[in-house]
């Protein structure tokens, strides 16, 4: 027993803000879904964004548009937890490619969200959501909780949206006697609307810079003989999997083929590509949509070194050979 | 700042209005219009706190977006307004996080019934311990009046300038049919009678639902030809009838038509939080830890 509540709400409208609510209310809080669900969950996106309510939600990404494929696999929510909600907001989002991961990384995903005080995506797909692989669950003594930041003013000296240095506001919860007003208005660090330019250029500047800030600290990528590659593969989640015998195959072959793989997805790992493009000749970037990551790792590389596409619409995983090739078509 | 009133200096008060302590006055002046209902709710619902005993500390209010959906700004308590039509569900997560709360939705007609209508269905389906304040205008105040889920056929609206041919809601109806546990409708016109439904209301464990009739002078009563606040306070007084414990299917209403207030149902029925502890206390026996402690029972 860990003294939650699971509700399974009317729609996903509704579950994405219980959990705002509920974190209101002192918890940690987290919501679930695929496809259109969180087309539905946008809305509360932008709200857990204005009013800094940590929170993280899970994505089993399935094909898409619309009801598209239900229980078949896709990678194509990627630009949407980026940009799906209207306004300036950055959220953080981490991709597991594996069971094991998928418990190590939810610990980091709440840790974030209570650190930054932003939304959270967890990116999996429906091959990993499905995969049944053995996994070590560390003793509990040894796990590192972030707790929530609460503020430890007293009643009417505390302000809902003062901040000290790192831009991150600390916290209360409702009950505890310091009469909080919440919006989704733009406000002032009272928390109350103030509906004026000024106000706006200071809270979304902040809001925003929470993680462009912190981008540097926030870069989780898993590296593979990168040293003297000459092609580098950009990967996340499953694709990092279905990546791997292609990858063996062209360094057979007697090509310097490295391998990056997105462990945190959002913030992108600018400064990262941008470095290896100074000495790589190309990226191949296989994921399961049309090309959504590809067009960060194209900015980041700015031309320094050639970018290659591997799309897939979805509905399965890639056949090695199809990254293969696209890995030996850089190469030549 | 200019235009911002002192109350304690401009008005010439003795002493201070007894709704003003739950007022955050630093809020003030509000955006509500002249002849406006809101206010006046608002301060039914600021003596039905004063009169609840309640721990203010322990009572949050959430709001929606709309005319209505401004008062938990204007309220000092915990206060939280969300989005459109979301307000139940942000307070049902806000209550099972924090059970001790006492925890009020306070929004409009648009808010809860249009946008917002699938979320209240469901929060009376499961007895959700929350009061359920209705602040109904027949009209989109904030926007510029346009028809709403409980627009009267034959009333006039921006995006109905014939004149409205859509079924409206009968709000006591559709509260009763869900499972609200106490349902009530009351005008602006019967502070005293929307005052102690609101104070019962907060007593009472579960779903309970109020419906404060209020005048939009703006915009409904212009359009439609009606007069000014006051004369919408008249058509109150004058058409409403009280039937306490009638049957909800009969007190739907129509333009300018009788209106019939009062309380309508008060019944018990187990909270979805009592519901779940029973529930697992049953399945699991001892491995099962009851959640959490109803409102001011520990």
């Amino acid at each position: 027993m860990i003294g939650g509540v699971f509700i399974q709400m009317e729609d996903e409208i509704a579950s994405s803000i219980a959990i705002l609510g509920a974190a209101w209310g002192g918890k940690k809080v987290m919501t679930v879904t695929s496809g259109p669900g969180l087309s539905l969950m946008m809305e509360h996106i932008g709200y857990a964004a204005i009013t800094e309510t940590p929170c993280v939600i899970v994505d089993v990404q399935r094909g898409g548009p619309s009801t598209g494929l239900p229980t078949l696999p896709a990678q194509a929510d990627m630009m949407q937890v980026k940009w799906g909600s209207h306004g300036d907001y950055e959220p953080i989002a981490l991709s597991p490619n594996s069971p094991q991961e998928c418990f190590d990384l939810m610990i980091k995903a709440f840790n974030l969200a209570e650190t930054y005080r932003v939304p959270v995506f967890f990116m999996m797909d429906e091959v990993v959501g499905h995969m049944t692989e053995r996994v070590v669950i560390p003793e509990a003594s040894t796990i590192e909780i972030v707790d929530r930041r609460w503020s430890t003013k007293p009643p009417g000296q505390y302000q809902a949206y003062e901040t000290n240095g790192d831009g991150v506001p600390d916290m209360v919860k409702a009950g505890d006697g310091h009469r909080i007003h919440i919006t989704g208005l733009t406000h002032d660090e009272k928390g109350y609307p103030a509906m004026n330019p000024e106000a706006q250029h200071k809270l979304v500047t902040r809001l925003v810079g929470k993680i462009r800030n912190n981008r540097d600290r926030l870069i989780e990528v898993r590296a593979d003989q990168l040293d003297d590659a000459e092609i580098v593969v950009v990967s996340f989640g499953i694709t990092s999997r279905v990546a791997g015998p292609a990858i063996e195959e062209a360094r057979a072959r007697g090509l310097k083929i490295g391998h990056l793989r997105l462990v945190i997805a959002w913030p992108f790992p600018v400064t990262v590509i941008r470095s290896l493009a100074r000495r790589v000749k190309a990226f191949v970037v296989p994921e399961l949509n049309l090309g959504q990551m590809v067009l960060e790792v194209e900015r980041a590389a700015a031309g320094k070194a050639a970018v290659v596409s591997v799309p897939h619409a979805g509905g399965t995983v890639h056949e090695s050979q199809e990254i293969l090739d696209k890995i030996l078509e850089a190469a030549r | 700042m200019s235009n911002q009133v002192n109350l304690d200096t401009e008005l010439d008060c003795d002493r201070e209005n007894p709704a003003m302590p739950f007022l955050r006055q630093d809020r003030l002046p509000h955006i509500w219009c002249p002849g406006c209902g809101i206010g006046t709710t608002v301060n039914c619902f600021t003596h039905a706190l004063a009169d609840s005993g309640l721990d203010l500390d322990q009572v949050a209010v959430v709001s929606g977006i709309g005319c209505t959906g401004r008062v938990a700004g204007y309220l000092n308590l915990d206060s939280f307004h969300t989005t459109h039509g979301r307000p139940i569900p942000f307070a049902t997560g806000l209550k099972l996080a924090n059970p001790r709360l006492k925890v009020v939705v306070y929004s409009g007609d648009g808010d809860l019934f249009a946008i917002g209508g699938n979320h209240f269905i469901h929060a009376a389906r499961r007895n959700m311990d929350l009061m359920v304040v209705c602040v109904n205008n027949f009209t989109y105040g904030m926007t510029g009046g346009q028809v709403a889920p409980t627009t009267p056929i034959g009333a006039t609206q921006t995006t109905m300038p014939y004149g409205n041919f859509e079924s409206s809601f009968n709000l006591p109806f559709l509260a009763d049919a869900c499972g609200a546990v106490y349902v009530a409708r009351w005008t602006i016109y019967h502070v005293k009678q929307l005052a102690r439904a609101m104070q019962e209301g907060l007593a009472k464990k579960g779903f309970a639902f109020i419906e404060a009739m209020s005048p939009c002078p703006t915009l409904y009563s212009r359009r439609n030809k009606l007069g000014d606040g006051v004369d919408q306070l008249k058509y109150f007084k004058e058409k409403s009838v009280t039937k306490n414990g009638a049957d909800t299917k009969t007190v739907g209403l129509t333009f300018q038509g009788e209106i019939a207030v009062g309380k309508f149902v008060d019944r018990e029925r187990p909270t979805w939080m009592d519901s779940m502890n029973q529930h697992f206390t049953q399945v699991l026996g001892d491995k099962y830890q009851t959640y959490g402690a109803s409102h001011g029972q520990d």
